[in-house]
């Protein structure tokens, strides 16, 4: 895990509890992210799943604990890790192109206005906004359009790492299913690293290679790692047929249902690293030896 | 009437009421009999019985009106000088104290809204000057200055930094955190983030403090020439008082009314030019 891509140790939350004296959020909490891995975290509400981002993007600083990007410890924010924030965060005095070139001239500081605005309207493109969609100011946009403008800006900047902070939480689930292929078609053939917090479970089995999973806070802690055993490309229809689904749905549905409450709380011994418990569900070895369909983690 | 838009139906009211209003103002004077000859020796000296029994009709003002405006910019000696003229002496004095407040008060009021600390320290003297009325300053100006010019300058100045400072400020410190994290995710500088991200977010809500304090300006700089005499608007309306030239002094209260809608409505242009919506 030291030598991980992206390496979190022994990370350690704490705030005020605003009668004097103060609560942890997590503490002691160490995982791993290989490089292009997709990475989705599952956890109740407040239990520091954006508290993680935030320190992961750099916006805030944790109380202790290290992360490293490619070896180098992670201070301040950086064009290398592109986040995607829950309420789009677009500029509203903008239009959804100048949003975007916005990002980019910052990436590309030596590119011609010309290279900035097709770089910019091709990942526009990618995430299906074209035409004089991409003229408008985000109040004249849809809700979906606008998390497409979010994800293009992030995506256009090409970072090592993405973050995205509940990117779908406000969209229906029509809207939702369109962007979430959207994502993955834009993610698939880089070698981005993303890491994505969700509500959902079928959303996360459909996106990740790997969920991280989190007991309610405070002291919250990140206590399995579940690899999603189903091969990619995947289609949301199809993957419901796959052996391995339902059996890696029920494990989710069981940890945030029973035992993220029942683990949550655990004061941990003086210097105790909490690190995630590996939990690989594979039915199809099961089957008379059948080769595994796929190995998880891509590279 | 239902075929007309809403905007043609109320610019004809507007008309029909200003028609209406010049007619009851002519007929009210016409009606009365003007007999200078009862007046008293003391009236007739402060003016009190003029101004009452020689309120000229707007036909008079009119035609006043007509004189002035046909030769705005003539320039017969200290005491004789074109509409125009008067105009754009207040005009250039509004500016100037204006534009020197600006240069001051939205900086300053960058400081003040990134930093608690700086808007903690400047906090009690802004709360102590901002009340004081801008005219209670011109003796001490007069004094200090030893210029009625640059103390007219310096009234308009100290009156129009407030609303600046403080809306700026206003507007920098409310800006969403969610927008200074997206400069600060895409590494922009503090320049740039000022640039580009604060002071569009802020733009809004500094034009407003920007278009109150031009209105205050135009508001003080007439009773600033009253005091301080010369040229300009405010002294023309004092002096034609003082010649009891009634027409001459309701033409220029037109006058007045009709550059402070001017300057108000060329910040609100450029207010819809700067607004967005959330
Ligand atoms: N600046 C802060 N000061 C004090 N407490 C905070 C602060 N930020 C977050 N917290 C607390 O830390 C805990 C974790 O918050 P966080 O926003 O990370 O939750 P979350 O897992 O993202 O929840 P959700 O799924 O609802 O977004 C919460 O109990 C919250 O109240
Ligand atoms: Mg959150």
């Amino acid at each position: 895990m030291a030598n991980s891509f992206l390496s979190i140790e022994k990370l350690t939350q704490r705030y005020p509890d605003g009668k004097g004296g103060e609560f942890t959020v997590f503490e002691n909490a160490s995982f791993g992210i290989e490089k292009g891995e997709f990475v989705c975290i599952l956890g109740h509400s407040g239990c520091g799943k954006s508290t993680i981002m935030n320190i992961l993007a750099g916006l805030s600083e944790p109380t202790k604990g290290v992360v490293k990007m490619d070896g180098f410890a992670v201070s301040g924010p950086s064009l290398d890790r592109g986040v995607v924030f829950q309420n789009y965060s677009l500029l509203p005095w903008l239009t959804a192109l100048k949003n975007v070139t916005f990002g980019v001239a910052a990436r590309f500081p030596d590119w011609t206005k010309q290279q900035v605005e097709d770089h910019s309207i091709a990942f526009l493109d990618k995430v299906g906004l074209s035409g004089d969609a991409i003229h408008r100011k985000p109040s004249q946009l849809s809700g979906g359009m606008r998390q497409r403008v979010s994800i293009a800006r992030a995506f256009a900047n090409e970072p090592k790492l993405l973050l995205l902070d509940e990117p779908f939480g406000a969209l229906d689930a029509l809207t939702r299913g369109t962007i979430q292929e959207e994502l993955l078609k834009v993610w698939s053939g880089t070698d981005q690293t993303v890491f994505m917090i969700t509500h959902d479970i079928d959303e996360a089995i459909l996106l990740a290679d790997r969920i991280l999973l989190m007991t309610n806070g405070p002291l919250a802690r990140v206590a399995e790692s579940v690899e999603i055993t189903i091969s990619r490309p995947r289609v949301r229809t199809d993957i419901v047929e796959h052996p391995n689904y339902y059996a890696i749905r029920n494990h989710l549905v069981q940890f945030l249902g029973k035992r993220s409450a029942e683990l949550a709380g655990q004061v941990s011994a003086e210097g105790e690293t909490h690190s995630p418990e590996t939990v690989r569900i594979d039915k199809t070895q099961d089957a008379a030896g059948e080769q595994p369909l796929l190995q998880a983690v891509k590279t | 009437m239902e075929l007309l838009s809403e905007n043609k139906r109320a610019a004809i009211w507007s008309v029909l009421l200003l028609f209406v209003g010049l007619f009851v103002w002519e007929m009210s004077i016409s009606a009365q009999a003007i007999n200078t000859g009862e007046l008293t020796e003391y009236e007739l000296l402060t003016g009190a019985g003029t101004a009452k029994a020689g309120v000229p009709p707007p036909s008079e003002v009119a035609v006043k009106a007509w004189q002035e405006l046909s030769n705005p910019f003539y320039d017969a000696g200290p005491n004789d000088k074109g509409i125009g003229i008067q105009i754009g002496y207040s005009i250039y004095r509004v500016l100037t104290g204006y534009f020197l407040a600006a240069i001051i008060a939205i900086p300053l009021g960058f400081l003040i809204g990134m930093s608690s600390v700086a808007y903690k320290a400047l906090n009690p003297f802004i709360q102590v000057l901002r009340p004081i009325s801008p005219l209670a300053w011109m003796p001490l100006a007069l004094f200090i200055i030893q210029d009625s010019e640059a103390s007219a300058i310096f009234v308009i100045f100290i009156c129009s930094i407030w609303p600046m400072l403080l809306n700026t400020a206003f507007g920098v410190a409310g800006v969403r955190e969610d927008w200074v994290n997206v400069a600060r995710t895409h590494e922009l500088g503090a320049f740039k983030t000022a640039f580009t991200v604060v002071l569009p977010a802020a733009a809004p809500t500094i034009v407003t403090g920007m278009r109150i304090s031009i209105g205050i300006a135009w508001l003080v700089i007439v009773a600033a020439e009253m005091l301080v005499g010369g040229t300009g608007i405010g002294y023309y309306v004092w002096n034609e008082w003082n010649n009891l030239d009634l027409t001459s002094v309701i033409f220029s209260i037109l006058m007045i009314g009709v550059v402070g809608m001017l300057l108000d409505a060329a910040f609100g242009l450029l207010q819809r030019r700067v607004a967005y919506v959330e």
